[in-house]
């Protein structure tokens, strides 16, 4: 039996935009992004949205769905639709709208810099392999949050991001986290003053909308907490 | 106010509330063990005066939220009112006083 159309509501124009309808055919196995896509390429071609991999890996697909911020490549609409047959579509939460479903990922990333979540290490190339069990304490903490693919779901979904813009997020703190119990690295002291304090860590209320929504099921409020834990003890020992 | 200040507020806060948590547990039960067994404030009274146990408990109680509930309030004022300005800070250590005196000066009502 073919199943009726998808009512679609889909947000145009930036901050102060507006939501149009559209009228999308129902598909066995369809997702979201499937949605968007058809309506882009046969109904109305000046929408905007980003995706790349269509495969749940690179992140560039995100979008608020029905009110939850989710990878739309990678929902079904049979997940996504609570009232039978209506979608709403919009971009993010808590960044800036390019247009349409685009946001600016900018303030985004630029926390992941300030979080300092890049890897530096201390040894050349003429050095041996550092040598990590794959049974070492710190690297399975560091296996639990490795897999972000950088999406922002977290940061849409996380309020102290709307009540505090300075604050770090939740993806980058977790990509410090990861850091922080990476043996190779030797930035760990310069990390902890990085996400320690008002617009780090220790802001965090451990409401978990993170947590809850993270796509590939990682938990920043765990690596949060850790932080938060690292940095009391460096302090309190006067290496901070 | 810098990010090591910031910290140890965290802790400080995180420890106040570890103590509060037992001191009202201590507090309700003594209250529901006081009104259950009849006690008359003139009773309660001859127990607390001159008692340095009780004096020290609450003595206790009451540091725990001088601690306690202007660090808290810093959050809610920073996310909800947007003041973060120094002079944040220093509302909330006349609070912090202003609590600790009406906290002393309840347990010495019932102490002296």
């Amino acid at each position: 039996m073919k199943r009726p159309n998808l009512l679609v509501r889909v947000w145009r124009g930036k901050d102060d935009g507006v939501f149009q309808e559209f009228e999308v055919p129902r598909h066995a196995s369809q997702t979201v992004l499937d949605v968007v896509t058809h309506i882009q390429r046969t109904l109305d071609p000046t929408l905007a949205y980003r995706f790349a991999c269509r495969v749940g890996m690179c992140g560039s697909c995100a979008m608020t769905v029905n009110g939850v911020p989710r990878w739309t490549c990678r929902t079904h609409i049979d997940k996504a639709v609570k009232i039978e047959n209506k979608l709403t579509i919009e971009p993010l939460r808590n960044l800036p709208v390019i247009r349409d479903l685009v946001t600016d990922m900018r303030e985004f990333f630029d926390k992941w810099a300030k979080a300092k979540g890049s890897f530096e290490g201390s040894r050349t190339r003429h050095d041996d392999f550092a040598l990590i069990s794959s049974e070492n304490k710190n690297r399975k903490e560091v296996n639990k949050g490795i897999e972000c693919i950088g999406c922002a779901v977290c940061y849409s979904a996380c309020d102290v991001v709307a009540q505090n813009p300075a604050y770090l997020g939740p993806a980058s703190l977790n990509r410090a986290w990861t850091l922080v119990n990476d043996e190779r690295d030797s930035k760990t002291l310069e990390r902890l003053r990085a996400v320690a304090g008002d617009a780090g860590c220790h802001s965090c209320h451990t409401h978990m909308s993170c947590t809850e929504h993270c796509p590939k099921q990682i938990s920043p409020t765990a690596g949060i907490a850790g932080l938060k834990r690292a940095v009391s003890r460096a302090v309190l020992k006067g290496m901070l | 106010m810098n990010f090591r200040t910031q910290s140890l507020l965290w802790t400080a806060q995180r420890a106040s509330a570890a103590v509060l948590g037992l001191c009202v547990v201590v507090h309700l039960a003594t209250m529901i063990y006081a009104v259950r067994g009849g006690l008359t404030a003139a009773e309660i009274l001859a127990r607390t005066q001159g008692s340095a146990a009780w004096f020290a408990f609450y003595s206790i109680f009451v540091l725990a939220i001088v601690v306690h509930v202007p660090i808290g309030l810093r959050a809610v004022l920073g996310e909800w009112l947007g003041w973060r300005s120094p002079s944040r800070d220093a509302v909330l250590v006349l609070l912090a006083a202003v609590i600790g005196w009406m906290g002393m000066r309840a347990i010495l009502g019932v102490f002296s």
